[in-house]
């Protein structure tokens, strides 16, 4: 096969195919220290031990955020190759701008909205990942903000990360969390007829259950 | 119109959100140029899924996809069930390949629950995967070959299918579906003389991959249809989060297997298989590099194994943890397949959200249809590996 895989070249990846992240690596002062091989906590007790002492690396990437926003960043939680960080509606487009630029953090695996009916809120939480990155690959970027039950409406990230269209999409119609700038807030894996509450907010109920 | 279309120009999808509606705002709405065709659901090319394309002449100005066909609400039904219940409906979505789309689910449930795996039963939920993953692929396969109206391709994989699927039933007692992994390890273990029927069936498969190789991938027409259609740049694929073949025909070697070993695969010696050129033949070519490396994966997975030992680790009657989150990936047939489960500390999940690579793959779709021609669509559509049940969940 003339195009046959080429593992060689694996771990060096040409200059060219560098993403803009790649680059601002590149450029910053203080390069990233490489990743240390290591799996995600197998247990609970595991992780809370890990949590009293966070990871290095994972918590190199927290602190360059928090040193650049402050106050506006709350951190959740920073476990092996998982961190999650909350932020306000107002400053997410922002915040997720500085994380795909300067962090390297270039696409969404998904975005998730889970209701909160005790708190009267709505959680959306957008796990990103890197593939420009080498050191990032294992690594997930949870970004989590809140918006209130009663009007959920959020800005959307759409022109932060390309890849969230379809997941915000569908995050309107199980939630009805309204996605601002998003051009599509419609149908999309629903009936064409569905006339009820979105799905998968925790009033709705299955039939018979 | 049709040259300016046929140039395709370098897509910049930042600044047009939406290249098909782009393209579309050069027409009026009742242009007479355009054509609607709407694609599935009952259209034999595109499985349990509908999209609505415009066409001026040849061409594909605008391509919008409407799954839900097979919508099931399956996160919904994880939140009314325990942790265990939830195994046998969360495989529908691919039943050929169950034991991967559990896999994550097991391994985000013991993350919550704090679960030890024993050693030899992650072994053999990965060799479960690892068959589950030569299954669905193969499968994929025979649907690619008949689209492109290469009908040898669709009886040889669907015939050979049967080696995986005969070593599966010895396993685990079911063809399909075999809610085998679970949060724990897997439910049983070896039967009897299982590696040397293992082994066999691999060697007969290797000498098959030769032919198929030889009689598809070599094949002139193949190669027309299939070269230089529906280029998905590195730069593009990456933006689009696209995952698994779709990423790696586009020169990432992006392979969760590598990228966060679970379990053993740190163990095992094996490489991510990518190629650069990015057009359908990449996409169609990468799952057969994957199918060659697995068997190589499945030898080290045999070999390794311990002799004897637990495969499944004790378990309270309704496993729960502390409240808390996970969110736990592995490499499915079709990319990267991530469940984020939200435990508040009783048996039952209070959210579960997966994240397919189907689902993933889908944006990508409008992306590369749009100013391609009609007679490409199927080779287009099939080679991004995407399946519409998992899609809509």
């Amino acid at each position: 096969m003339s195009q046959g895989s080429d593992p060689a070249s694996k771990s060096n990846t040409p200059s060219d195919n560098l993403t803009r992240a790649d680059q601002s690596h590149a450029n910053s002062k203080t390069p990233p220290v490489p990743a240390p091989v290591s799996k995600p906590g197998t247990s609970a007790k595991d992780l809370s031990k890990k949590e009293a002492e966070p990871p290095a690396f994972e918590k190199g990437i927290i602190d360059r955020l928090v040193k650049e926003f402050g106050s506006k960043v709350r951190v959740l939680y920073i476990r092996p190759l998982r961190m999650k960080i909350a932020v306000d509606p107002a400053d997410i487009v922002e915040i997720a701008t500085h994380i795909r630029n300067a962090l390297g953090f270039d696409h969404a695996e998904s975005v998730a909205g889970t209701d909160y009916p005790k708190d009267n809120q709505i959680e959306v939480i957008y796990h990103l990942g890197s593939y420009g990155v080498p050191e990032l690959e294992g690594h997930i970027m949870s970004l989590a903000t809140r918006t209130s039950r009663d009007e959920a409406r959020l800005p959307s990230l759409i022109n932060v990360f390309r890849s969230v269209e379809y997941h915000e999409r569908e995050t309107f119609e199980m939630l009805g969390v309204f996605f601002e700038g998003h051009p599509r807030n419609d149908r999309f894996l629903l009936p064409e007829d569905w006339a009820d509450i979105p799905p998968l907010r925790k009033e709705f109920r299955i039939k018979g259950r | 119109m049709n040259r300016r279309l046929a140039e395709r120009p370098e897509s910049k999808i930042d600044d047009t959100v939406n290249r098909g509606m782009q393209v579309l705002k050069e027409y009026t709405a009742d242009d007479d140029r355009l054509m609607t065709l709407s694609v599935g659901p009952q259209h034999p090319g595109s499985g349990h899924f509908r999209f609505t394309i415009k066409l001026d002449g040849d061409y594909i100005v605008y391509c919008d996809p409407d799954p839900g066909y097979v919508h099931r609400g399956e996160e919904k039904m994880c939140e009314y069930r325990n942790f265990i219940q939830n195994i046998p409906h969360l495989e529908r979505p691919v039943i050929h390949d169950s034991a991967n789309i559990t896999y994550s689910y097991s391994l985000a449930v013991e993350e919550l629950a704090g679960i030890e795996v024993p050693r030899r039963g992650q072994f053999i939920r990965a060799l479960t995967s690892e068959l589950d993953r030569q299954v669905y692929t193969l499968y994929w396969l025979a649907i690619y070959g008949i689209f492109l109206g290469h009908s040898t391709m669709f009886m040889w994989p669907t015939g050979d299918r049967e080696l995986f699927i005969d070593l599966l039933d010895a396993l685990t007692g079911a063809r399909v579906t075999h809610a085998f992994n679970i949060p724990g390890g897997v439910r049983n273990d070896i039967p009897e003389g299982f590696k040397e029927k293992a082994l066999r069936h691999i060697a007969y498969y290797e000498k098959r991959l030769k032919e198929y190789e030889n009689i598809f991938y070599n094949n002139p027409l193949l190669r027309q249809r299939t070269e230089g259609v529906g280029v998905l740049t590195r730069e593009d694929a990456v933006k689009l989060g696209v995952t698994g073949s779709v990423l790696r025909a586009s020169g990432v070697s992006f392979d969760v297997r590598k990228a966060e070993p679970y379990d053993i695969y740190n163990e095992i010696d094996f490489k991510a298989q990518y190629m650069r050129s990015g057009d359908c033949f990449a996409r169609a070519y990468v799952p057969f590099l994957d199918m060659k490396e697995s068997c190589h994966i499945m030898r080290q997975l045999l070999d390794k194994m311990p002799a004897s030992g637990e495969v499944r680790a004790k378990l309270q009657p309704n496993p729960k943890g502390p409240p808390g989150e996970a969110y736990r990936r592995v490499e499915s047939g079709r990319g990267a397949l991530g469940y984020y489960i939200v435990s508040d500390g009783t048996p039952r999940p209070y959210r579960v959200k997966i994240s397919v690579g189907s689902f993933r793959n889908m944006l990508a779709l409008p992306h590369l249809l749009v100013g391609a021609k009609l007679a490409d669509m199927p080779s287009i559509y099939w080679a991004l590996n995407y399946w519409p049940v998992e899609a809509d969940r």
